[in-house]
């Protein structure tokens, strides 16, 4: 296939200089970056500046990190672009600093499209002391300051979405028909998705069948997600005595805007955690990911109890400046750098 | 022909899916919060011209399509084949049959030229001309003096077309038809 017949929408190469996003946007994008700054000084939440490369990266089997080789006073080392600014802060925290915030280039590779960039902006902030609850209302009180709207909050569970888009039991319902649901709604022929997991089934009905529907004029937190996706939140037994991840997300217009964890402080289970993770790398034919033993050694040190959240910063920008692609609030988006 | 991966997926590029070749007409990533990403695909079916919606677990891949679209000029019809002829000089012919010529055989005319799609060098689709000029075989006499009031009436063109044109058309006029709407548009 020869590039001449791929057509693209590609501005001419006499103007790819030009920011992807406009001046007037940017000064806007600046007003709530300030404004997230106040918010958190009036709390009384340190922001902190921890390194965008580590020597250990996500283990995360569905984040693909991006890495770089550096000349280091080790010699030549292998340096990990995070994916989120998670571990480092947590070793903030682990080293007393109290409840910390940070404004942090994050980079995810292959992530491309009107909600994704492959570096990108997250606002991630931890509270030792907090509930999970306690943590949903800060982050839903930020959103609803920076969108200049008193927008309504509500709370569903994972299984009650299920229940109501699908009507299925996201816990109980069999594999067989799962997989024959995910099918369908990924408009693809009957059995291609015989060998997929459960997990994989339940991803795919979230993004195509609930995902859309989520914060529809409203603040939308989704909680007790099951267990196998828990990441590096604790687990808890719901009301129906199944594992749940102690963890929420928060939507509005359809968009994941924030990911947030009653923080898993357990060194020896994260560490369980993260070689489950490699051994699915391995399963998948995907390259294992160096664990951060120096988050290990953080969390045998003593992690205090609490909760954090990391929030795409860009998409909330979006959506409070109503712009249809993430592009326009950035000002060289990836295809422009 | 090579493979491509979802994160390659973009407007235009031409893959097989389900034995058949089509073109990508919209790509978008989708990840849940947590979990495997997806790519949200819309494809036209080059065969059918129908638009299907698609899935895939980015990452995955599939096949690419040895499709093009050239312009050549419509021929003859030998009574089982419409024939057409490359317009870069190379006089070569391609013979497509009534099922890739769709609704176009109603718009064709000698000489003209056509956007023939072809896949592994076969002609699977044909599309006309936004606008082409034909001549009237067949309509009602044309009111005489009334150019500016409404009302319409069918005429028969010489593709065999059947179009709806003003009450004043006569039967030899050439007119002017827009051939994605099936429109009258002027006295061409």
């Amino acid at each position: 296939m020869t590039p001449a017949q791929v057509i693209t929408s590609r501005v001419p190469e006499t103007s790819a200089w030009r920011p992807t996003a406009e001046l007037e946007t940017l000064r806007a994008r600046a007003a709530l970056l300030s404004e997230v700054r106040a918010f958190f000084a009036e709390r009384g939440v340190l922001e902190v500046e921890t390194p965008v490369l580590g020597q250990a990266g996500s283990t995360d089997v569905y984040l693909a990190s991006l890495s770089t080789r550096a000349h280091t006073d080790k010699g030549r080392r292998r340096l990990w672009l995070q994916t989120s600014p998670e571990f480092h802060m947590k070793r903030l925290l682990a080293a007393g600093s109290g409840p910390i915030f940070q404004l942090a280039r994050s980079f995810r590779n292959g992530e491309v499209g009107g909600r994704h960039n492959i570096e990108f902006c997250m606002l991630e902030w931890y509270r030792p002391g907090f509930t999970l609850n306690q943590l949903i209302d800060e982050t839903t009180t930020l959103v609803r300051q920076l969108t200049g709207q008193a927008l309504p909050v509500r709370c569903y569970r994972y299984r009650e979405l299920f229940y109501h888009y699908l009507a299925l039991d996201p816990f109980a319902e069999r594999l067989s028909s799962l997989r024959e649901l995910a099918e369908h709604h990924a408009g693809m022929p009957p059995a291609t998705m015989a060998e997929e997991p459960r997990e994989v089934c339940l991803d795919m009905l979230m993004s195509a069948r609930i995902e859309p529907h989520l914060g529809d004029q409203q603040l939308t937190a989704v909680v007790e997600y099951p267990a196998s996706q828990a990441a590096l939140a604790k687990r808890h037994q719901d009301a129906h005595g199944d594992w749940v991840a102690s963890r929420f997300e928060l939507y509005l217009n359809g968009v994941e805007l924030a990911n947030g964890y009653d923080e898993l402080t357990d060194a020896d289970e994260q560490r369980q955690r993260f070689e489950a993770d490699n051994a699915q790398r391995l399963a998948l034919g995907l390259e294992e990911v160096d664990i951060d033993e120096r988050l290990l050694q953080a969390m045998a040190h003593g992690l205090p109890e609490g909760a954090g959240v990391a929030l795409g910063m860009d998409r909330l920008v979006q959506q409070v400046l109503g712009k249809p692609r993430l592009e326009d609030v950035i000002s060289f988006a990836t295809p422009r750098c | 022909m090579a493979n491509y991966s979802t994160n390659e997926f973009k407007g235009g590029l031409k893959v097989m899916l389900d034995g058949d070749p089509c073109a990508i007409v919209e790509n978008e990533f989708v990840k849940p919060g947590k979990g495997q990403a997806f790519n949200r695909v819309k494809l036209r079916n080059l065969m059918t011209g129908r638009v299907w919606e698609r899935t895939f677990k980015s990452g995955e891949s599939l096949e690419g399509a040895d499709v093009m679209e050239l312009e050549m000029e419509y021929l003859y019809n030998d009574g089982e084949m419409w024939h057409f002829m490359k317009t870069d000089g190379s006089f070569e012919q391609y013979a497509v049959e009534k099922k890739a010529l769709g609704d176009t055989e109603k718009w064709l005319k000698e000489q003209v030229p056509y956007t023939v799609t072809l896949w592994n060098d076969n002609a699977i689709a044909v599309s006309a001309p936004n606008f082409i000029e034909l001549e009237v075989v067949e309509t009602d006499p044309g009111l005489k003096g009334d150019t500016a009031q409404g009302g319409s009436k069918p005429a028969t063109l010489s593709s065999g077309a059947v179009v709806r044109v003003p009450l004043f058309i006569n039967q030899g006029e050439v007119l002017k038809i827009d051939t994605r709407s099936g429109d009258y548009v002027s006295r061409a």
